[in-house]
């Protein structure tokens, strides 16, 4: 049995871990729950901004300020338009799954001509920082993303439940018929949505630059445990994804420390499954 | 669909494809060719075992690598560390993943609204905790498995050539079993699952066998494909066995093809494995992905039903045009009056004047066929019945009206099990049938139709009826011409080969019934048969029902249109607020000061 400092560390690791798996989760949770529009090619645009940030900061030599002032916008015109491609064609749950996995394809083929199947890694002076509390260390970076996610989520929560914007959003969600009879512009509205989550996955892409080493099919290494995320803490729902990363990033962490880091996979995964059995009403 | 149509030949001309590719490997070419055509056999029956389920039930996996790999690693590690000789293993390997297959559905599909996406990603998870495990167990250690000792079996002298003939024989045995069940009962029954499991069920398709059915072909498939591939290609790591490539790539070749089609994902699977070769062998590996992904992408907008679908549907309207056109050239020339108008008498206005007709009072005396005992359901907190005794006699037409959100539709729904009660029994001709899973109660003789029309989609008109007849189980003699039979009963005969999105209304409220009456039910639910019908259809619907009646089968109707209530009904039971309020011949029932109450408000009389 490790000691409790380990025990410690290992949770907060993997609670702030869980932290990015919720950030991701975010823009994936809200599109599939209120537009009904499953964005695998969410993973593939994080990473493209990872790409990005990684660009700018070691060949251009730019600031991290100015990749999110670039990234932003361009995801965001990037998510309109792909909502867009689903509005024309008529594209439901299933076609949208299939649609942007060949999206996130191309991206990753993008990539790959672009900066190579090579890691890369992007060297800031704040990756080692971190600071103490008690005898656990506090990676600074981790805990940056964490807040991030914190933030983003309970600023997309107040904005789903107290802004006449969200409440349309969700009513549409509900039945858009109804929601359209009592004067909701679902088209407007599930454009910005649209725009906002491809931002949500370029900010989480910045965080995933300055953490962890890049390649292109880590694309896919994310899905799984993101999507996992998603589903246990309910569609649509921002405040229950950043949940579930938390929840999921702590066991994972405690997995790691208590058993071995390679049996890690194993419990997100079961978490899912046994939720998944039990089918509780939140879900 | 598939399902129609006498097609023998095309199992026939799949066959002698078949013998004639395996004489290729003898002619002398070189051995590149035969690894070539491995690739494509192998892809073909990697999408089409996907198909199986997912592509006829609607059920997407995104864990076929887990089958796949299931079936890689039992063929390498008996063949590596129990010495088994190989081709003994592919049998193994193969039960292997249809047994791995089986547990996920046993645990998934018993669930009562399991929701599409949410099978795919269980399928997906059950991926990666299989990957974690082979990792970190001694079944592969990490360092993955090798199977250079293994000695490929000669079937011919060159091994590229006797692997070349084993993906050869996979691709034939899998394309013939996707064309049986195409074609069988089996095939139906998972159509009817992928466009509407709940009325498939109502409709007498055991839903939980066939998917589990579809389910271990189609996993059992993928682990005798991954037997035959273990040996192709060597050296086995986890992350090239359970990784994203595959699912993905099996769904994109189904989806382009035509995932409902047996040819369907053999067709997209050829076009992509060219297409991603012929960018390979340019040196544009990457380019050659980025194209398939956009291929995927227009085909998923542009041909959302698959390439061969989208075929045969432009064949079969050509023909149709061409047909009506014939058609309305003959009938010009002869310059007789259009007879379609006569033979269509459903869609005439009926002269007799139907509220003369008294209906036939049932014997009091007449045997109770359909006991119903204290009946109760509650959803949650909300008490829909609060327990109704009921019993329906023989050969009666029994109306059962009430307020809206009485519980009229949901006693329906618990005769025909489609919602488990919450207490109380209810029994057909003195056996109980609560409890039974619905298609147990459909074939015991209990049909009902929806109020608002609930067809298979991507069936036709007459394929609808088919099924019902196929799954009511209590016809006998051949399906197409008791369908027919129905279809002209209802006077529907000349839309037999429409599909259900070009039928307005009244035909779809008529196919309703004609599914219904296909299964040759002892007793008929209808739900608001007349609602939504002009005064004419009115008239014809209950003459209908009355023919219906006059063969002996008895009749529940809900109605809220008090014309049809009182022209048709031997009886009348009134419910309120989940409760049955009274029941009798019809004059006394609505003379009942309490059925006034409901209708008129209180103080009616005053």
């Amino acid at each position: 049995m490790p000691s409790f400092t380990l025990l410690g560390q290992a949770l907060v690791s993997g609670l702030l871990a869980g932290g990015l798996y919720g950030l991701l989760g975010l823009g994936l949770s809200l599109s599939w729950g209120l537009l009904r529009l499953v964005n695998i090619a969410h993973f593939a645009l994080a990473f493209l901004g990872a790409y990005l940030t990684y660009e700018f900061g070691t060949e251009l030599h730019l600031n991290i300020a100015f990749a999110l002032l670039l990234i932003l916008p361009t995801f965001f015109v990037f998510g309109v338009m792909l909502h867009w491609l689903f509005k024309r064609f008529g594209v439901g749950e299933f076609g949208s799954l299939l649609v942007t996995f060949g999206v996130a394809v191309i991206i990753e083929s993008l990539i790959q001509w672009f900066w190579t199947a090579d890691f890369r890694r992007f060297e800031t002076p704040y990756a080692s920082s971190s600071f103490k509390v008690g005898p656990i260390y506090v990676p600074a970076l981790e805990l940056a993303a964490f807040l991030t996610a914190t933030v983003l989520a309970g600023g997309a929560w107040l904005w789903l439940n107290r802004t006449y914007v969200g409440k349309a959003l969700r009513a549409s969600a509900e039945d858009a018929q109804i929601a359209a009879a009592f004067g909701v512009n679902h088209r407007a509205q599930s454009y910005l949505l649209s725009g906002l989550c491809s931002a949500f996955a370029g900010v989480a892409g910045v965080f995933i630059a300055l953490i962890s080493t890049l390649a292109p099919s880590q694309i896919w290494t994310w899905l799984g445990v993101v999507f996992a995320v998603v589903i246990i803490g309910r569609l649509g729902n921002p405040l229950g994804a950043l949940a579930a990363g938390v929840l999921i990033g702590a066991c994972e962490g405690l997995a790691m420390a208590v058993i071995s880091p390679a049996w890690a996979p194993v419990v997100s995964f079961s978490i899912l499954i046994v939720i998944l059995l039990w089918q509780p009403r939140w879900l | 669909m598939a399902i129609s149509g006498n097609r023998n030949g095309s199992l026939g001309g799949l066959l002698a494809v078949g013998a004639a590719l395996a004489f290729m490997p003898m002619m002398g070419f070189p051995a590149f060719y035969d690894s070539f055509f491995y690739v494509i056999f192998y892809w073909i029956s990697l999408a089409t075992s996907w198909s199986l389920l997912s592509g006829y039930a609607g059920y997407f996996s995104l864990g076929h690598a887990a089958f796949l790999g299931a079936g890689m690693y039992t063929s390498a590690t008996l063949a590596v560390k129990f010495n088994w000789p190989f081709l003994a293993t592919i049998p193994a390997a193969a039960a292997v993943a249809a047994l791995l297959g089986c547990g996920i559905g046993a645990l998934v599909f018993r669930l009562p609204r399991l929701r599409g996406e949410l099978f795919a990603l269980m399928t997906l998870a059950v991926t990666f905790v299989l990957a974690t495990v082979i990792l970190n167990t001694p079944i592969d250690g990490g360092s993955g498995v090798f199977l250079s000792a293994v000695p490929v079996p000669a079937i011919i002298k060159s091994q590229t050539g006797s692997i070349y003939l084993l993906g050869l024989a996979m691709c034939i045995i899998t394309l013939a079993i996707a064309w049986t069940v195409s074609h069988s009962k089996l095939g139906l029954g998972l159509y009817a699952i992928s466009d509407d499991e709940d009325v498939a069920e109502v409709k007498g398709v055991p839903t939980f066998r066939y998917k589990m059915i579809a389910f271990a072909l189609s996993s059992g498939i993928a682990g005798a494909v991954g037997g035959v591939h273990s040996i192709y290609v060597g050296f086995l790591t986890v992350g090239e066995t359970f990784g994203i490539a595959v699912p993905l790539s099996v769904i994109l070749m189904s989806v382009l093809g035509g995932a409902r089609h047996w040819l369907g994902p053999a067709v997209g699977a050829t076009l992509i494995t060219l297409a991603l070769f012929g960018f390979a062998s340019a040196g544009q590996t990457i380019i050659g992905r980025a194209v398939v992904a956009l291929l995927l992408i227009v085909s998923v907008l542009c041909l959302p039903e698959g390439i061969i679908p989208t075929f045969l549907r432009r064949r079969r309207l050509a023909a149709a045009r061409r047909l009506a056109s014939a058609e309305s050239a003959r009938v010009e020339q002869e310059a007789a009056p259009a007879p379609s108008s006569a033979s269509t008498p459903a869609a005439t206005p009926v002269a007799v004047d139907v509220s003369n007709l008294k209906p036939a009072p049932a014997a009091q005396d007449a045997r109770v066929v359909l006991e119903v005992e204290d009946v109760r359901k509650s959803f949650g907190g909300l008490q829909a019945l609060r327990g109704v005794t009921l019993d329906v006699r023989e050969g009666e037409i029994l109306g059962l009206i009430g307020p809206n959100g009485c519980g009229k539709t949901t006693l329906i729904n618990m005769i025909t099990g489609h919602l488990p009660l919450s207490g109380g029994t209810i029994k057909l001709g003195g056996e109980k049938i609560s409890g039974l899973p619905a298609h147990m109660i459909a074939r015991r003789g209990i049909a009902r139709t929806y109020q608002i029309p609930r067809p298979f989609v991507h069936l036709s008109t007459l394929e609808n009826v088919e099924m019902c007849v196929r799954f009511g189980g209590r016809g006998s003699g051949a399906a197409r011409e008791q369908a027919l039979h129905w279809l002209s009963f209802c006077g529907l005969e000349q839309r037999a080969q429409a599909m259900p999105v070009d039928l307005n209304l009244r035909e779809r409220k008529v196919l309703e019934l004609a599914r219904a009456l296909a299964a040759k039910p002892r007793v008929l639910l209808l739900d608001e048969v007349m609602s939504g019908l002009n005064p004419s259809e009115v008239d014809t619907a209950i003459r209908l029902v009355r023919q219906i009646r006059d063969q002996g089968t008895t009749i529940v109707f809900v109605e809220h249109l008090m014309r049809a209530v009182v022209q048709l009904s031997d009886r009348v039971a009134v419910m309120n607020e989940g409760t049955l309020l009274t029941a009798g011949l019809p004059e006394q029932v609505m003379r009942d000061s309490r059925v006034m109450d409901i209708y008129f408000g209180h103080g009616h009389a005053a």
